[in-house]
């Protein structure tokens, strides 16, 4: 197995521990948190290929990965405020009781 | 070399795992917090030295910064979170098996797939030629990421704060 194959199952086991929590859990910060965890798995992926992968040219995966990075946390910041105004509104985090958004 | 990769694994893997695993909220986004720097360890191991800095600012200074603060204003009382209900534990009974089986098909597909041999080192890459690249190639995109940032910090603000004055209008 080359350390390619290695990274890879790495990552792949990140994204299915973060989408099981995504599914799972019914804090919405968890399911932030796990879909945050997706993505630093895929970000694994840019690395790993630009590491071992054929083509090793220029700086790619690196410029791929900061951008993923910036989007992420943005996404983040956004998520974030987005659970703490429905908290204010509904006193309230869990998924199952936050079932209607509008009043 | 690859001692220290299964190192770095079992520490990122272990700490995200206990993180969905545990009832506790603090203790999940602490352990999440781990888990970042363990990507960050294994960018060091990969040789993307910036990345990996850039990982530790972003994730482990910045996002557990912000997740700590949500967890600590949204936190309410801990009965509730004790409850497992029928029905919570359906619904993580099937994500666990979609996980899992959506774990041994990536692997099974990644195990049986050939790649050609990785070139001997590592791509040299110095912080001067990633500035150089980020401004030179992707100017554009760089810009429009600060954009993409700048709106994302103004609508986070917006959407946090406005709330709150709708509330105190609706309680007379």
């Amino acid at each position: 197995m080359t350390p390619l194959h290695l990274c890879l199952l790495i990552s792949t086991g990140l994204f299915c521990i973060g989408l099981t929590g995504a599914l799972a859990r019914s804090n919405t910060i968890l399911v932030l948190l796990g879909i945050e965890l997706m993505l630093n798995a895929a970000n694994l992926n840019f690395i790993a290929f630009w590491r071992f992968g054929p083509a090793t040219s220029q700086a790619n995966g690196m410029i791929f990965v900061l951008f993923a990075i910036a989007i992420a946390a943005a996404e983040a910041a956004v998520g974030l405020a987005l659970i703490i105004a429905v908290y204010r509104h509904q006193k309230n985090i869990r998924l199952q009781e936050t079932s209607h958004l509008k009043g | 070399m690859t001692f220290a990769l299964i190192l770095i694994a079992v520490l990122m893997l272990g700490s995200a795992a206990a993180a969905m695993l545990l009832r506790n909220l603090i203790h999940s986004a602490l352990l999440l917090i781990l888990s970042w720097a363990g990507v960050a360890m294994f960018y060091l191991w990969a040789g993307a030295e910036f990345v990996a800095f850039a990982q530790i600012l972003v994730y482990v200074g910045a996002i557990s910064m912000v997740v700590l603060f949500a967890v600590l204003l949204t936190r309410q009382n801990q009965v509730a979170d004790m409850l497992i209900e029928p029905a919570t534990r359906l619904r993580a009974i099937s994500a666990f098996t979609v996980g899992a089986c959506l774990a041994a098909v990536m692997a099974s597909a990644i195990l049986s797939s050939h790649f050609r041999p990785p070139a001997a080192a590592a791509p040299a890459t110095d912080v001067k030629q990633i500035g150089l690249d980020l401004m030179q190639h992707h100017g554009a995109a760089l810009l429009i990421v600060g954009v993409i940032l700048t709106v994302a910090l103004l609508g986070a603000t917006v959407l946090a704060a406005t709330e709150a004055k709708r509330n105190r209008e609706d309680t007379p």
